[in-house]
């Protein structure tokens, strides 16, 4: 398996929060990684070492075998898709394109621009300055701009969050259709715990500086490792230590099981959503086939599920 | 607005037309005489000698100002505290700051003084009274209205904007002339404008550090008024000073539209 990225126990403290704590991760030639988390876990800081944008305070970015700590990031074979995009707003898209392509003094840029633009279908919009682009738009030329350099390795720094919620779901279709063309290793930052799923190979999801998973979609989210992972990825219903999905909680009105009171019942288009209070005043919701869709505010429930449903933690 | 600065402007305007009183002043016959010896090689040599100061200063002042305002813009806390200092020299008076440059650059002023003392110069270097010394006062007095636009169009800036051209592999070089540069021309240019137009109509710089050799457009008007008691002449020349300010605005806003047609 040849590594294209190593990060051997990175360290970055700014003023007052450690905001990056010892993270290690290994990315394999040709993945989708993504890096999961909420808002100040630390992944962007950490994407920005990986980029060459912050110097770790300790620790070592090994890129393709070669330690980069302390390179500029215009001599790193990594390139950037930024949240904002970031694309020059006096130059027209293909000259965004191009831009990278000339400051390399590489030949045949504007052909090679081109072609690139054409592979995010934005030929016909080649004279369009970033002003004149829709977010979408701008998002695909942001794309092709760091895609045209072949890197090593794509850093995405939430790349979808500026678009709307149906414009999100085709760009997420469009990224991985991109990186399984090009074989490019991708690592995206998000928050969006759907989107990593959706969209990864492997996920780290990462909190409070540190990476407390590592593994395929369906074991971060089927075997979580820590309580933390759990509650961050999908819902999660706590019964003390123990937890259960929601689509894993049933209900019954057989009078067997734990007791509770439905609250609401939501109907969610492809499922249902039955929200119960339990006689200890703490709430758990029930995500159930659209043929439950007759549970009444007040009525009284029963709630069970299979042990082997149940995640266990400290 | 039109008592303040229409009725100036038609009052001035018809001084020009007017023939000059024997102790100043004007009177009839109304005439174009006054336009007619600006075209004198005389005068002309002097709006070209101004013209040509003041593109001088503007590039100066561009050279000094804009890593300036770049160094103030990138100064992250201390941003404040340097811009503070930048506008320092406005807590004085513009006489105050211009009188002080006579102390220091006169034969027996701290320059001079310094270097005779420590026996590096035979006599004392003459510092005053040249177009050096005029270029000197301008830039000094003027630097400050190039910078702040600057600063302000460097600080609207997305820092991801840099960032970017670098990760694509740019330089910091290119980084400044393909990214920075570009993006705050609109800025560069309010700020070259700003300070060219005051350095045209200059009067008390070129007089106090220029000495009588240094006449620009400004000492010309004043003379007329006062030592020359010719109005009407002193009008015309005042009116093609406004001219000539007027269209380099004229130029600045055609260009920005250019820009944003292109």
């Amino acid at each position: 398996m040849e590594l294209v990225l190593e990060l051997r126990g990175l360290v970055k403290e700014f003023p007052g929060q450690r905001a990056v704590d010892g993270v290690s991760l290994s990315l394999a030639r040709g993945g989708f990684y993504s890096l999961l988390g909420p808002s100040g876990c630390g992944k962007t800081t950490t994407l920005r070492m990986i980029g060459g944008f912050e110097n770790p305070d300790a620790g070592e970015v090994v890129l393709a075998g070669n330690v980069v700590n302390g390179l500029k990031p215009y001599q790193r074979d990594v390139s950037t898709v930024f949240q904002s995009y970031a694309l020059f707003p006096h130059l027209t898209a293909l000259r965004n394109v191009e831009f990278g392509l000339r400051e390399r003094g590489l030949k045949d840029c504007t052909a090679r621009a081109m072609r690139a633009l054409e592979m995010v279908r934005l030929a016909d919009k080649r004279d369009r300055r970033p002003s004149e682009l829709s977010g979408g738009e701008k998002q695909r030329v942001a794309l092709a701009r760091s895609l045209v350099l072949e890197p090593k390795l794509l850093l995405l720094d939430e790349p979808l969050a500026a678009l709307d919620p149906k414009l999100r779901r085709e760009m997420r279709a469009e990224l991985k259709a991109m990186q399984r063309k090009t074989g490019i290793t991708f690592l995206l930052v998000t928050h969006d715990q759907e989107e990593a799923l959706s969209l990864s190979d492997y996920v780290a999801v990462m909190n409070k500086g540190r990476i407390e998973q590592f593994g395929t979609p369906e074991e971060v989210y089927l075997r979580p490792a820590t309580k933390f992972v759990a509650g961050f990825l999908g819902t999660m219903n706590w019964f003390g230590k123990t937890g259960v999905r929601p689509e894993s909680t049933r209900l019954s009105r057989t009078g067997e099981g734990l007791a509770a009171k439905v609250e609401s019942s939501l109907f969610l288009g492809n499922c249902i959503n039955v929200n119960v209070v339990l006689e200890d005043g703490s709430r758990v919701v029930a995500a159930m086939g659209l043929e439950h869709n007759n549970f009444h505010e007040g009525e009284a429930v029963w709630l069970h599920w299979l042990p082997s449903d149940e995640l266990h933690f400290q | 607005m039109a008592l303040f600065f229409l009725l100036p402007l038609v009052i001035v305007f018809a001084c020009s037309l007017l023939t000059r009183g024997d102790y100043g002043g004007v009177e009839q016959p109304w005439t174009l005489e006054s336009y007619l010896r600006i075209l004198d090689p005389l005068y002309l040599a002097i709006f070209w000698r101004s013209l040509w100061i003041a593109t001088v200063a503007t590039a100066l002042c561009s050279l000094l100002g804009f890593p300036l305002a770049l160094f103030v813009a990138r100064a992250g806390k201390r941003r404040n505290l340097y811009l503070q200092l930048v506008l320092l020299p406005f807590w004085t008076s513009f006489l105050v700051r211009t009188y002080a440059w006579l102390f220091i650059l006169r034969d027996t002023g701290l320059v001079n003084t310094v270097l005779l003392r420590m026996h590096l110069i035979a006599g004392p270097l003459p510092l005053l009274y040249n177009d050096g010394a005029v270029l000197l006062g301008l830039v000094y007095n003027f630097l400050p209205f190039f910078v702040l636009p600057v600063y302000a169009a460097l600080e609207r800036l997305d820092p991801a904007l840099a960032e970017a051209a670098a990760d694509l592999g740019a330089r910091p070089w290119p980084v400044l002339w393909r990214v920075i540069v570009p993006l705050s021309a609109p800025g560069i240019m309010a700020g070259a404008v700003l300070l060219f137009i005051p350095c045209l109509g200059a009067y008390l710089i070129p007089d106090l550090l220029g000495g009588g050799k240094t006449v620009m457009l400004g000492n010309l008007v004043q003379n007329q008024f006062t030592t020359a008691r010719d109005w009407p002449f002193g009008s015309a020349a005042s009116l093609v000073l406004m001219l000539l300010s007027a269209l380099v605005l004229a130029g600045l806003v055609r260009s920005r539209v250019a820009r944003e047609l292109l």
